[in-house]
């Protein structure tokens, strides 16, 4: 069925009796083209990019919980593509073009909301490195403006900008950045992969990775064995897990970082912020809530839940960039379980394994590559191939020297 | 959720106190080693789920490096060295 306000209209004049389920609860089929590992937003985009734009239908995409229980359904929800190096941002404007004609692409309203972003500069270094951040986003195409204190002001008047140590000096804007309504992005993937056939099995756990003669002929699951002809993984936090039962050596520890919403308010931040003296950033939701988060616990984990230390760090943070937050309630906080990679660049790319393909890497900047990253994943699946804006993005890049750093702090997980 | 860490040096400690360094089951290798001895150990990670060695500085307090083992989905504590300590136990074996 298309959502349409035509069909809003027509069942709400019948009851509403003749909505259907979004998608089917099917199970598996004994073989498949494609398996992907993982029903999360890069999983579930791979699935509908690969029907769509590469025409392979016979998919399945499995899921050990629920569609979309893991990190799609866990971030702060900002889309932007203010990177500097060229092995990033390239990558990162597609992402934002695609959100641009999401919705109308897979007809399903997923809230995209253009609503511009700070990223506020606290001292003369910082304003250099964010215009130079700024001029290598104009280089590639991508918009971006530097603005000074008052231009800041007049947009967010209640940020904390005379602060004893951290005045705001103005900000590096990109006016095209914004937020997303995140669940519905797995959903509106996910029906439009079902809707191409795409087989869509939730509380199916893969066990095992069968391998013959160099090659995956399938997976062991919770639901039995399933064949198929190419296995492709986008598991995130779970990675490691996943790549260990095909033997595979990977750049990446599994970090939780928490996230944040207040109780419901009334409209008051406009934008997406992101404070620079500290790592802070924060928007609200259309709901009120005001969205926010800060860093990882550095800790390893694999706990979805996270350290009190962090939550008390998160709120002086805040506090400090926007006084009046101390006013408003926590409503709930979570975690999500992070592939942080060694480089905090991801990894769309081939494996030593011929037909397995791995997509992971994404440290806590996956949602907004979620597009993105389906489309080139699909790419690479279905013409073995590696699209254009994902060439820097290897497995191979660390052992060849030729790691994206963006942050420039080594191979330090935990940092990025 | 690893709040509180018994430092064999300064006692049990709040964890604010720390810095964390990361996983401590990498070994060196020798600086005269292959390339992709030390692209291993650089970059690869076992990541294991479950039971974890990791190195902790205690910034705040005796400045030592410790590795704490613990349970990375639990965060039960099992253990804390200190990390010279933790080294010798290792070249032993």
């Amino acid at each position: 069925m298309r959502y349409s306000a035509y069909s809003i209209f027509k069942e709400a004049l019948s009851g509403n009796r003749m909505w259907k389920p979004a998608w089917r609860e099917p199970q598996p089929k004994p073989h498949y083209d494609v398996i992907i590992v993982g029903g999360g937003g890069h999983g579930l985009a791979t699935a509908y990019y690969l029907a769509k734009e590469f025409g392979i239908t016979n998919v399945a995409v499995l899921e050990k919980g629920y569609l979309g229980s893991g990190n799609v359904g866990r971030n702060t929800t900002i889309i932007r593509s203010n990177y500097l190096l060229e092995g990033n941002n390239p990558f990162y404007e597609f992402s934002l073009k695609l959100w641009e004609g999401l919705e109308r692409d897979f007809n399903y309203n997923a809230m995209v909301s253009q609503r511009g972003m700070l990223n506020l500069f606290h001292s003369d270094g910082q304003r250099d490195a964010y215009a130079r951040r700024g001029n290598g986003m104009r280089i590639h195409g991508i918009d971006a403006e530097l603005l000074d204190r008052e231009q800041v002001r007049r947009k967010a008047p209640y940020l904390n900008f005379d602060h004893a140590r951290f005045p705001i000096m103005g900000a590096l804007y990109q006016k095209r950045a914004g937020t997303v309504r995140h669940d519905a992005v797995a959903w509106g993937y996910g029906r439009g992969a079902d809707a191409r056939g795409v087989d869509l099995i939730q509380h199916c756990e893969v066990t095992g990775i069968r391998r013959e003669n160099g090659l995956v002929t399938g997976v062991e699951t919770t639901k039995g064995f399933i064949g198929c002809n190419k296995l492709a993984l986008a598991a995130a936090g779970n990675t490691t897990t996943v790549g260990r039962m095909a033997d595979l050596e990977l750049p990446i520890e599994s970090h939780v970082l928490q996230a944040f919403v207040s109780e419901g308010l009334k409209p008051v931040v406009d934008h997406v912020i992101t404070y620079g003296a500290g790592h802070f950033y924060i928007s609200q939701s259309d709901k009120g809530g005001l969205v926010f988060g800060a860093e990882i616990d550095f800790y390893s984990s694999y706990a979805q839940r996270g350290n009190l230390a962090t939550v008390e760090h998160t709120m002086e943070e805040g506090v400090s960039l926007i006084p009046g937050l101390s006013r408003a309630k926590v409503l709930r906080s979570w975690g999500g379980v992070m592939d942080m990679s060694m480089d905090g660049s991801p990894i769309i790319d081939r494996t030593p394994i011929d037909n397995l393909y791995l997509n992971c890497g994404w440290c806590y900047g996956g949602f907004k590559a979620t597009p993105a990253s389906g489309f080139c994943f699909a790419h690479l699946i279905a013409k073995n191939e590696t699209h254009h804006v994902t060439r820097f993005m290897r497995l191979d890049r660390f052992e060849r020297g030729y790691t994206i750093d963006e942050a420039g702090r080594g191979p330090q997980p935990n940092l990025h | 959720m690893a709040s509180l860490i018994t430092c064999p040096h300064c006692g049990t400690r709040p964890k604010e106190e720390f810095s964390i360094r990361g996983a401590a089951a990498p070994k060196r290798p020798s600086p005269t080693a292959k390339d992709e001895a030390w692209h291993v150990y650089v970059y690869v990670r076992d990541n294991p789920k479950g039971r974890y060695q990791e190195y902790w500085h205690h910034v705040a307090g005796c400045r030592r490096f410790l590795v704490v083992e613990r349970d990375n989905l639990t965060h039960e504590v099992f253990g804390v060295t200190d990390a010279a300590e933790f080294e010798r136990a290792g070249a032993d074996e």
